[in-house]
């Protein structure tokens, strides 16, 4: 028909160069703990700090903004990790036997971490069994010596080998073998046959020739490997770790049994027997193994003992402790989760006579905790990063871009005032290596994440270090169940062992109920809405001051009296009446109790308005907060949708729990097991990494089967409500234009209601006591019945309508009220716009006929160029179920590119992602991790930091530079981590060239004008909870597979099939 | 009905309009704005006015540039009738007890030049058989093969419309191994297929689509590099005008036709392994196809829905002529061309011999159970 005319529009030339100005997708850095740490180093010079995973990935960390982060190519376990001291490198010991070595390289000025070596252990099957040559199979231990310029490693076999770090070439001859070691050893010292495989090595800080060699099964010997002999022998238990006080005069080492022990090392020239202190710390009854032990001595002459594990094994087996022990002073730091390792921040000067440790950082799986040891009492130091995001499970996340700098500053004092900063400033964050080159940030974004135990954390996302705020806790407000139960057990076990918990991970939550499904924030006016899993809807408000008061309870029945419903889920949370202290930050106003009690799915406040609007699988509420009395409720249910009664949502609750659940399982069964990695254990991690969906060919071998059925009207789930949105438009005709609320929801309908609300008294900010009225204005049936997504109002120029109060304070520029206002309804299948307030419609985009995908994130986002300093775009972003990112131009929808983002088997990862509203993103890759991505050209949120690093820059390690280092891999299903975005063979990546060195310094400040002119902020909806949808992707496979098999008998080899109505 | 209107279909000429009504034996004149036609009823209530007949349910036809006597009901083709009507409106109106709904329809003028004299005759037409042609609302489209004469022999392209129909589409599809011939050799690709038919349901009822019948492209978007998840989608999506174009399995049934003499005119082709080159096929882009597509329903305050009509682009003024004729060819009118197959418009007026064949008659050439050769 006619559309042919239109149809060729892409290929103008210049419109493809503005597109590239506007639009570049970067993932540019991880927020939050990596997952499943398995390695831990510390550089005490350049005082950075690197983490390893199981997946393979490296991270580096300094200062805060200094990070970096590599990726291994096989994903294998990074199970140590040494800094060659100063030079910014370090070396990682995978699982596979493989080493790697890391450095720290600068281009144009930036600092990138990349692979440059690596060494594969030789294993040549028969070559040590026939020959008896030891073979360099099983590294157990790694121990760099001669400042770094070689490496001892020790094997399963017993055998140490000696490696040149700076080449990464095995130092053949110098090998020692376990029978040059027993040569030297009396008779009566061999325990056993064999010496067993190589415990731990240490070297001396003073004297490079000497290495403390433990083998496990209970030999230690001081080897000095100048004069190839045995200076010193020791004799003690099966063995777990050793370490030699600084001076060399003392050795200590623990043991399986639980015990330590110290060894003088500087008496007599015999044999030692008995250790000169052998204790059980916690005996007498059996204790689990010490796994690692340090000897810190101190100018005081109380030297600390600092060891990890030997609880108790019948009372506190299950335990995560390490114990901090100096002269009398014992404390046994309680973790929530597996202890991996510890390293004390202290001198390494050999010049230095005494360690004087400062600080205590111990790496567990789930956060990492540093402790002031200088401070009497040795506080816990608030991290500036690594900021353990699961500490409770995230159930949804939403972003406030262009934090005005007052909400800001009250927000950080609320936060301060809850957790108060440690008095003594010098000896605050431990780590402090490298400088951070990125511009302070032009405007403040917050971060606000939802979690299952009813807080809402505030986080400061305008950096590269993600840091924690405030947080917000809506439990006090209810009564559950479950209340004390913590605070009488901790008092009962208070005397010993001396437990102190430590750590904020909590993956426990008290109430399901309690959980956070949606959160609104008016920068302006900092009010805020936070709705829960049973129905609650909060309306809080921020003060700097403490108050004690009641909270008005309302409840709303959103049934509207239809017959035949019976709510089979879960009560209502029971709210504490009477007046209760509220510390300074949100303190509640008013809260809403939607009747049945299901999950809040969507909600929006409009504080000039004094309105809050929500919806669940039932229908939808309006309230005046200011009066406290309800507008309007509307039931959305379709008469025989019978699931809604069910709560469904719970049931998605479970179903998520049940998989978590499943998860800790798996984690605790990897805790229980053996430290190190043996051959049986492979499979229980073969196991584990097949429950991750580790790989994406392994999902395309099982092919995706569901049942599908065409939407209709009776779908079960049709009543929910997804998205609520508040406009100033014409809805009724082209004259007058006023508030109105939108609704739409699972089954394609969207309601508008026009809105009386009374205007408010000039200069004050109390309304006259009249009543908000709501009206039906309009109601829509898309006909494909997809589940509308977001909505939103865009005015005469085309242009999304600005937050409520922007344009009444001239924070935003008004929208343009004369031309013809537009409604965008984007669905899971298609966006449209129609024109207002004659509803018809304008423009249109068929996503899902198109690719086969559906939408499930939407918004709207403004892209600036990078080349033109005040040009920029309003446009659609949208995430679908694939992962993959489009970009359409509003309003007239036509798509400008798209990237693949997340993995499509990533539901979690798609189910979190949020937009903010300068075409930058957020997705969960672990429990405990936000990928940031950016979309914009301009706004781009990532690493720029230099290191001061010294080389001993040689001839030998230029020539065996090895290949380049991965550039787009996966790390715990994180793909595409940039190692090296400016490549070092002198072609860089373009765009990311573009990003750093077109854009000059100002630019980078700039932003601030753009988003000020065009800050219609309109994410649209930032839900971070699974929808029933997601679950069925999931569960398509399983679910699926039972009938599946009966199509495969009935019809011989038809693999897969799926009906289609 | 409350349609909207449809601007622009009579901004052609200015001026008033010559209007003709024939009722019984009398003759009315009168004239018309033809920019302003106002609304049908307006225009039924002059007409009974005008013919002093006040309170007599009437059928309203006119005579179009064709010589077709077609119906006036709505204000649609009234709109239609007067945009076309060049220079002189000629309408016959009958009494709604006495109408001979026979005369009215397409091509009656053509073949016999006695339509209306039928219809100025009434005793005439008593002799011949009574079809009831109904009303523009009452049509509905139905599933069919389309574009048989723009694609291989091979291929196959469904149209199933789901719409009116309490069926289910009832099929189900599948991941497969498809052999395609590419400059290597042969080589298998992944492929989707239809896995099983529902009984009862509209796939197999219509009998348009069979078990392992290759699926190459939905709604003109093909498949081939997408997921069974995407496809499925995809077919989800466009489930109320779903256009497969499909490799049947069984290809002994494919259309045999006489416009373009092929190697295998006349045979079957159940030897035949899938054509060698990829066929050059006009790509179907989806929302081309958007008169026929469904609208979205709007319920203003006043709590009467109605469809949302699509909104005029600026632009359309200029294109009224066109607009206006394409609208024909889709029946705007109320009157599909061919309401078994509905043409292409690329088709033009290329009648093929598949285009007349009844329903019922394909079913049996499809079920395999009757070969016709």
């Amino acid at each position: 028909m006619m559309k042919f005319r239109f149809r060729r529009q892409g290929a103008d030339p210049q419109r493809e160069k503005l597109k590239q100005e506007l639009f570049a997708f970067h993932k540019t850095v991880e927020h939050g703990f990596p997952n499943q740490p398995s390695a831990l180093a510390f550089d005490p010079e350049l005082r950075i700090m690197a983490i390893g995973t199981r997946s393979g990935a490296v991270k580096i960390y300094g200062a805060p903004g200094v990070e970096f982060t590599g990726l291994h190519r096989d994903a294998a376990t990074v199970t140590q990790m040494h800094f060659l001291p100063g030079q910014g490198r370090v070396l990682t010991l995978l699982d596979d036997d493989s080493l790697h070595l890391w450095e720290i390289v600068h281009h144009d000025g930036c600092a990138h971490l990349e692979e440059a070596l690596h060494f594969q252990a030789p294993s040549r099957p028969g070559f040590d069994g026939a020959s008896g040559l030891p073979s360099l199979a099983h590294i157990t231990v790694v121990l760099l010596v001669a400042v770094g310029d070689m490496a001892a490693l020790g094997t399963e076999g017993g055998s140490i080998f000696f490696l040149d770090v700076p080449t990464l070439t095995l130092l053949e001859g110098q090998t020692l073998g376990p029978d040059e070691v027993l040569r030297s050893v009396p008779d009566d010292y061999r325990c056993g046959k064999a010496l067993g495989p190589v415990e731990s090595l240490q070297g001396h800080l003073r004297d490079p020739t000497k290495i403390l060699i433990g083998y496990s099964r209970g030999l230690l010997v001081i080897w000095n490997q100048a004069a190839r002999c045995a200076e010193r022998i020791f004799l003690g238990n099966q063995l777990e770790s050793v370490c030699w006080e600084r001076s060399g005069h003392t050795v200590v080492s623990s043991h399986s049994d639980g015990s330590y022990a110290i060894w003088a090392a500087d008496t007599g020239d015999s044999p030692t027997v008995q250790p000169t202190v052998a204790t059980t710390p916690y005996g007498p009854f059996p204790c689990k193994a010490i796994n690692k032990v340090l000897w810190r001595s101190c100018a005081s002459g109380e030297h600390f003992v600092i060891f990890s594990g030997g609880m108790p094994r019948a009372s506190y087996g299950d335990r995560h402790c390490v114990s901090v022990l100096q002269a009398e002073t014992l404390v046994t730091l309680d973790f929530t989760s597996r202890v991996i390792d510890f390293f004390t921040v202290h001198s390494t000067r050999p010049e230095d006579e005494f360690d004087e440790p400062q600080a205590l950082a111990v790496l567990l799986e789930e956060e990492l905790v540093v402790l002031d040891l200088q401070t009497p009492g040795w506080p816990a130091v608030p991290a500036p990063y690594l900021a353990p995001l699961h500490s409770s499970a995230i159930t949804c996340s939403a972003h406030v871009a262009n934090v005005p700098a007052k909400l800001w500053a009250r927000i950080v004092s609320a936060g301060e005032q809850q957790s108060p900063q440690p008095a003594s400033g010098a000896s605050s964050w431990p780590i402090t290596g490298g400088r951070n080159l990125a511009q302070e940030p032009s405007q403040r974004g917050l971060l606000l994440t939802g979690h299952e135990d009813g807080t809402v954390r505030f986080w400061d996302a305008s950096g590269v270090a993600l840091r924690p705020l405030y947080k917000l806790s809506t439990a006090g407000l209810f009564q559950t169940d479950c209340e004390h139960a913590d605070s009488l057990a901790q008092a009962a076990e208070d005397d010993w062992p001396p437990f102190r918990k430590v750590g904020c991970f909590d993956p426990y939550s008290d109430d399901p109920r309690l959980g956070v499904q949606k959160v609104a924030l008016c920068k302006y006016t900092a009010q805020m809405v936070v709705a829960g899993t049973a129905g609650q809807v909060l309306v809080l408000e921020l003060s700097d001051t403490p108050a004690e008061q009641a909270v008005g309870v309302a409840s709303l029945d959103l049934l509207q009296d239809r017959e035949g419903f019976t709510w089979k889920g879960h009560e209502r949370l029971s709210p504490r009446l009477g007046p209760l202290p509220w510390p300074a930050g949100f303190q509640p106003r008013a809260l809403i109790q939607c009747l049945p009690p299901a999950a809040v799915t969507a909600v929006t406040l409009h504080a000039e308005w004094g309105l809050v609007a929500f919806g669940t699988s039932h229908g939808f509420g309006l309230f005046d907060y200011l009066r406290r009395s309800p507008v309007l409720a509307r039931c959305t249910l379709h008469p025989s949708d019978s699931l809604a009664m069910e709560g469904p949502l719970s049931r998605v609750k479970s179903l998520k729990k049940s998989l978590r659940q499943s998860f800790r399982r798996i984690r605790k069964s990897r805790a229980s097991g053996k430290k190190r990695m043996v051959t049986g254990s492979k499979l229980q991690e073969a196991n584990a990494q097949l429950a991750e969906q580790a790989g994406p060919q392994d999902v395309e071998v099982t092919p995706v089967q569901r049942r599908i059925e065409p939407r209709s009207a009776d779908d079960s789930l049709s009543g929910v409500v997804r998205c609520l949105y508040f406009a100033d438009t014409f809805l009724r005709d082209a004259a007058h234009h006023g508030p109105t609320m939108w609704a739409g929801t699972n089954s394609g309908s969207v309601f508008a209601y026009a809105l009386e609300v009374p205007a408010a008294v000039a200069g004050g900010e109390k309304r006259p006591e009249r009543a908000v009225e709501a009206v039906l204005g309009k109601e829509v049936q898309l006909m494909h019945r997809a589940p509308v997504v977001a909505i939103a109002v865009l005015d005469g120029r085309g242009r999304p309508l600005p937050e409520p109060y922007e344009a009444s304070r001239d924070l935003a520029q008004a929208p343009d009220m004369q031309g013809g206002h537009a409604v965008l309804i984007a669905s899971e299948e298609q966006f449209k716009v129609f024109t207002l307030p004659k509803v018809s419609a304008k423009t249109k985009f068929k996503l899902t006929a198109h690719e086969g995908c559906r939408v499930r994130k939407v918004a709207l986002a403004t892209f600036a160029s990078v080349a033109c300093e005040d040009y920029a775009e309003t446009c659609l972003a949208c995430l679908t179920n694939l992962g993959d990112v489009h970009v359409f131009s509003v309003p007239g929808l036509r798509p400008q590119v798209h990237y693949a983002c997340i993995r499509k088997e990533d539901i979690s990862g798609i189910a979190s992602c949020v937009f903010t509203r300068h075409g930058q993103g957020f997705y969960l890759i672990s429990p405990s991790e936000f990928e940031r991505f950016s979309l914009s050209a301009r706004n781009i949120t990532e690493p720029l930091c230099s290191l001061d690093v010294r080389w001993p820059r040689d001839a030998t390690r230029v020539s065996h530079r090895s290949r380049e280092s991965p550039k787009l891999s996966q790390a715990n299903g994180t793909p595409g981590i940039i190692l090296a975005p400016q490549s070092r063979d002198g072609s860089p990546d373009p765009i990311c060239k573009e990003a750093d060195t077109l854009e000059p310094p100002e630019a980078m400040l700039s932003p601030m004008s753009i988003d000020s002119a065009t800050s219609a902020d309109t994410t649209l909806d930032t839900t971070g909870d699974m929808t029933v949808e997601d679950v069925k992707d999931f569960l398509g496979s399983s679910e699926e597979s039972e009938k599946n098999l009966r199509n495969l008998s009935e019809e011989e080899a038809r693999a897969c099939a799926i009906l289609i109505k | 009905m409350n349609r909207g209107h449809r601007h622009g279909a009579g901004s052609g000429c200015l001026g008033t309009m010559e209007v003709k009504s024939k009722f019984g034996a009398e003759f009315r004149r009168f004239s018309l704005e033809r920019s302003k036609p106002g609304k049908f009823e307006e225009f039924y209530g002059l007409l009974q006015h005008v013919h002093k007949i006040p309170n007599v349910d009437v059928l309203v036809g006119y005579a179009d540039i064709h010589g077709d006597l077609l119906p006036i009901n709505n204000d649609d083709n009234y709109h239609k009738a007067v945009s076309t009507a060049n220079p002189l409106l000629r309408i016959f109106i009958q009494k709604k007890e006495e109408a001979d709904y026979s005369a009215f329809g397409t091509d009656t003028l053509i073949k016999k030049k006695n339509v209306l004299t039928n219809v100025l005759r009434p005793d005439n037409h008593r002799k011949k058989p009574h079809i009831v042609i109904s009303l523009p609302q009452d049509f509905r489209p139905v599933s069919s093969i389309i574009d048989v004469d723009i694609l291989p022999e091979t291929h196959r392209r469904v149209r199933l419309y789901k719409y009116g129909t309490e069926k289910p589409l009832g099929f189900y599809i599948r991941d497969g191994a498809s052999v395609r011939v590419t400059p290597h050799g042969l080589e298998k690709v992944p492929g989707i297929f239809i896995s099983r038919l529902v009984p009862g349901g509209l796939a197999q009822s219509t009998g348009l689509l069979a078990v392992n019948d290759e699926v190459l492209e939905v709604n003109g978007i093909e498949v081939s590099g997408k997921s069974l998840d995407q496809v499925t989608d995809m077919m989800i999506a466009n489930s109320r005008n779903l256009i497969i174009t499909v490799r049947p399995a069984n290809q002994r049934n494919n259309v045999v036709r006489n416009s373009r003499t092929s190697g295998s005119s006349g045979q079957s082709t159940d030897t035949s392994l899938p054509s060698c080159a990829p066929p050059p096929e006009p790509s179907l882009e989806p929302g081309e196809d958007d008169s026929d597509e469904e609208e979205d329903i709007v319920i203003e305050d006043s709590g009467e829905p109605r469809q949302i009509p699509r909104a005029a682009p600026s632009a359309e003024s200029l294109q009224s002529l066109s607009q206006v004729e394409l609208s024909f060819e889709y029946g705007q009118n109320g009157f599909i061309p061919a309401n078994e197959v509905s043409l292409p418009p690329v088709a033009g007026g290329a009648h093929t011999e598949f285009e007349t064949r009844a329903p019922d008659q394909k079913l049996l050439e499809e079920d395999g159970t009757v070969i016709t050769l």
